[in-house]
């Protein structure tokens, strides 16, 4: 069966490439001026299933940015979705299906990080680029040459959100709590720590919670004994807002610093005013004072009905940051789409300023933010 | 710094007390383990907090409202999921303990149906009244808890062993049979004991939604387990047990915290359970059971 479908494959993508080198003969030989550079873009993303969300949201901003970029006329871009249902495999044959029968000259996506291990080698091998809006894992870039990201990992959201507010309050004398049954905010207290001994802040107490732990007491009096600066706090919402209320509660009023997981609405909501003095680094900033973003948020908000979340907005930047390429390259080619790529630097997008770095791994200045009277906002 | 760990572990253990004296209840008379009364609890959580977060009533009315609505739900559970079962010659010793683990399920998915899967916020102006015992801020919640947990305890005690219903209950325990053939309506008394010990489980659940200000349907789980621990440290179907259990629990898991290592908190806990069960097999208020309650 696997034989069948990879000789099916293969015969297919003969088929095409022939059918593509007829069309390249055909075509004249020299690009007349002002014919946009066409191309094809493979994305898969979660359009099914658990997970469908974020699917949804990348997806949105994606054709967003798709219709602009064609309406400007230096590229035109033709989209071709696959749904990936959260699953390697399914994830696999789509990106086989995009790179052999589709001849995409780049793919965006998938969602996951998980996903991105197989399908990145497999692109990579290939020799088509391809970039990860959404997968902040370690490692990922340095799957091959081929792949990207523009998805701000928590190793670089963290340290920003910590340095700005060591600088702002002063801050010698800290207090890490955070839940050690979770892989996600496990790492971003191991982030928390370095990045404390980096900036030879003193660790009064390392304290741990568990996921569906309702009292929080204990530990928070033991934090408050101590009288740290702050608390660097690695929590995912639900647990990270219980935890605010109830050191608010006993009097512990310093600045909470916390993860990406902590950066959600949701917070404020369940907190209340709790939730103030804590503060966040994110890649993706609604309300900020930017053309580019108003126009962004209003366009996606009437063409979808709700506001973009930082998904939609990486999707959109990634989508743009092919187009510029694509420019640059002058015509639809892999190797030459990928070298334009390696070389962005200063992208202007809605995520603010950004550049690949040499291993094609995101360098941004992320947003610090920090909630005041219930809602969130610029920290300086 | 150790004052406030101490009224930190009396909070804590009152509450894992008074879920663990639900459940003892009706193991003392019942001889099964009810696994939906972790649930019940949590229902009686959210039905105090529909009341005073939503509606804004007096906290008296909350508790009522919990009691009413718990008590209802022993009611039910004893009605649909232990009668049958208890109707039946020969139906296992286990049959029970499923069906009350899927009422369990049952409920817990009801829950998150109604009232989603995040936490809900527990608000009430009486949470905040505090006063200074010299250096140590002690919240008016803390002491009520406690007190309410010794006065169940000490009520329960009381009725079992002075009152004529009392008095039915336990000849109910000992043995079904004889109880019935002596003029003990047994199914009304054990109804009765369903219906107290669920009631119970709501007054712990308005207390805990007081405590930490939220709640969520998981609580019903965790509390569940930590009760079940409870009663079998304490020695099944004891009063004193539950309470005593109860109280160690929760001082043992706030002092792991204050002078140990925060990541072994439960792991401590429980590995303290059971060196005292190595020592004492049949719990520390435990008796060895008559032969003819087997």
């Amino acid at each position: 069966m696997e034989r069948n479908v990879r000789a099916v494959a293969g015969v297919v993508s003969v088929l095409f490439a022939l059918v593509f080198l007829g069309a390249e003969k055909a075509r004249p030989a020299a690009k007349p001026k002002g014919e946009p550079v066409r191309a094809k873009i493979g994305v898969i993303a979660i359009v099914t299933g658990p997970g469908a969300g974020y699917g949804e949201a990348i997806t949105n901003g994606i054709k967003l940015a798709r219709d602009e970029v064609n309406a400007k006329g230096d590229v035109f871009i033709e989209l071709k979705i696959e749904d990936s249902s959260a699953k390697q495999e399914q994830a696999l044959a789509a990106a086989q299906k995009l790179i052999n029968s589709e001849q995409v000259v780049a793919i965006i996506g998938p969602t996951l990080s998980n996903e991105m291990r197989v399908v990145g080698p497999e692109a990579n091998a290939s020799g088509v680029p391809i970039m990860g809006t959404s997968t902040t894992a370690k490692g990922i870039t340095q799957i091959g040459k081929y792949v990207f990201r523009n998805a701000m990992p928590e190793s670089q959201a963290i340290p920003a959100s910590i340095g700005k507010a060591v600088k702002k309050y002063n801050i010698r004398k800290v207090a890490l709590l955070y839940g050690n049954d979770d892989v996600f905010t496990k790492s971003g207290f191991d982030t928390m720590k370095e990045t404390s001994e980096k900036l030879k802040l003193d660790i009064l107490t390392v304290q741990e919670f568990q996921k569906g732990q309702s009292d929080y007491k204990a530990q928070l009096t033991k934090i408050a004994s101590l009288k740290p600066d702050a608390v660097f706090c690695s929590a995912l919402y639900e647990e990270g807002a219980v935890i605010l209320s109830q050191a608010r509660k006993m009097g512990l009023s310093v600045p909470f610093v916390g993860g990406n997981g902590f950066n959600s609405p949701k917070v404020v909501e369940i907190a209340k005013d709790a939730a103030d003095g804590l503060i966040v680094a994110t890649p993706w900033y609604g309300d900020r004072n930017d053309p580019k973003v108003k126009a962004f948020v209003a366009k996606y908000e009437k063409t979808y009905g709700k506001k973009p979340d930082q998904f939609a907005a990486q999707a959109y930047d990634a989508l743009y940051t092919m187009a510029e390429a694509l420019k640059k390259a002058g015509t639809a080619d892999r190797e030459r789409l990928r070298d334009a790529l390696a070389a962005t630097r200063d992208f202007h997008g809605v995520l603010g300023k950004f550049s690949f770095d040499a291993e094609r791994d995101v360098v941004m200045e992320p947003t610090v933010l920090i909630v005041r009277g219930g809602k969130f906002q610029i920290f300086n | 710094m150790f004052l406030e760990q101490l009224i930190n572990g009396v909070t804590l253990g009152s509450i894992y007390a008074i879920v663990a004296l639900g459940y003892t209840l009706v193991f003392g008379v019942l001889d099964i383990i009810n696994m939906a009364h972790g649930e019940i609890f949590m229902f009686g959580a959210f039905v105090g907090m529909l009341l005073v977060s939503k509606a804004g009533a007096p906290l008296p009315v909350a508790f009522l409202g919990a009691i009413v609505v718990t008590g209802a739900m022993g009611l039910l559970l004893e009605r649909f999921a232990l009668r049958p079962l208890r109707a039946r010659p020969g139906a296992s010793h286990l049959a029970s303990l499923i069906s009350t683990i899927g009422v369990s399920i049952l409920l817990e998915n009801v829950a998150h149906q109604i009232f989603g899967a995040g936490n809900h916020l527990f608000e009430t102006p009486f949470a905040e009244i505090r006063f200074q015992v010299g250096s140590v801020t002690v919240y008016l919640v803390q002491l009520v808890i406690l007190l309410i947990s010794l006065a169940l305890m000490a009520g329960l005690s009381l009725w079992l062993s002075r009152t004529r219903s009392g008095k039915a209950l336990r000849a109910t325990a000992e043995n079904l049979e004889t109880a019935g053939l002596l003029g003990v309506d047994t199914n009304r008394m054990i109804t009765a004991t369903v219906v107290i010990a669920s009631a119970m489980g709501g007054v712990a659940g308005v207390l805990v939604g007081m405590a930490f200000n939220y709640i969520n349907n998981q609580i019903g789980l965790s509390m569940g387990l930590k009760g079940l621990a409870i009663i079998i440290f304490g020695g099944m179907g004891s009063v004193y047990g539950a309470m005593a259990g109860g109280l160690i629990l929760g001082l043992s898991e706030t002092f792991v915290v204050a002078y140990g290592s925060s990541g072994y908190r439960d792991a401590i806990a429980f590995v303290t359970i059971i060196v005292i069960l190595l020592i004492k097999p049949q719990g520390l208020f435990g008796q060895t059971l008559p032969e003819a309650r087997r």
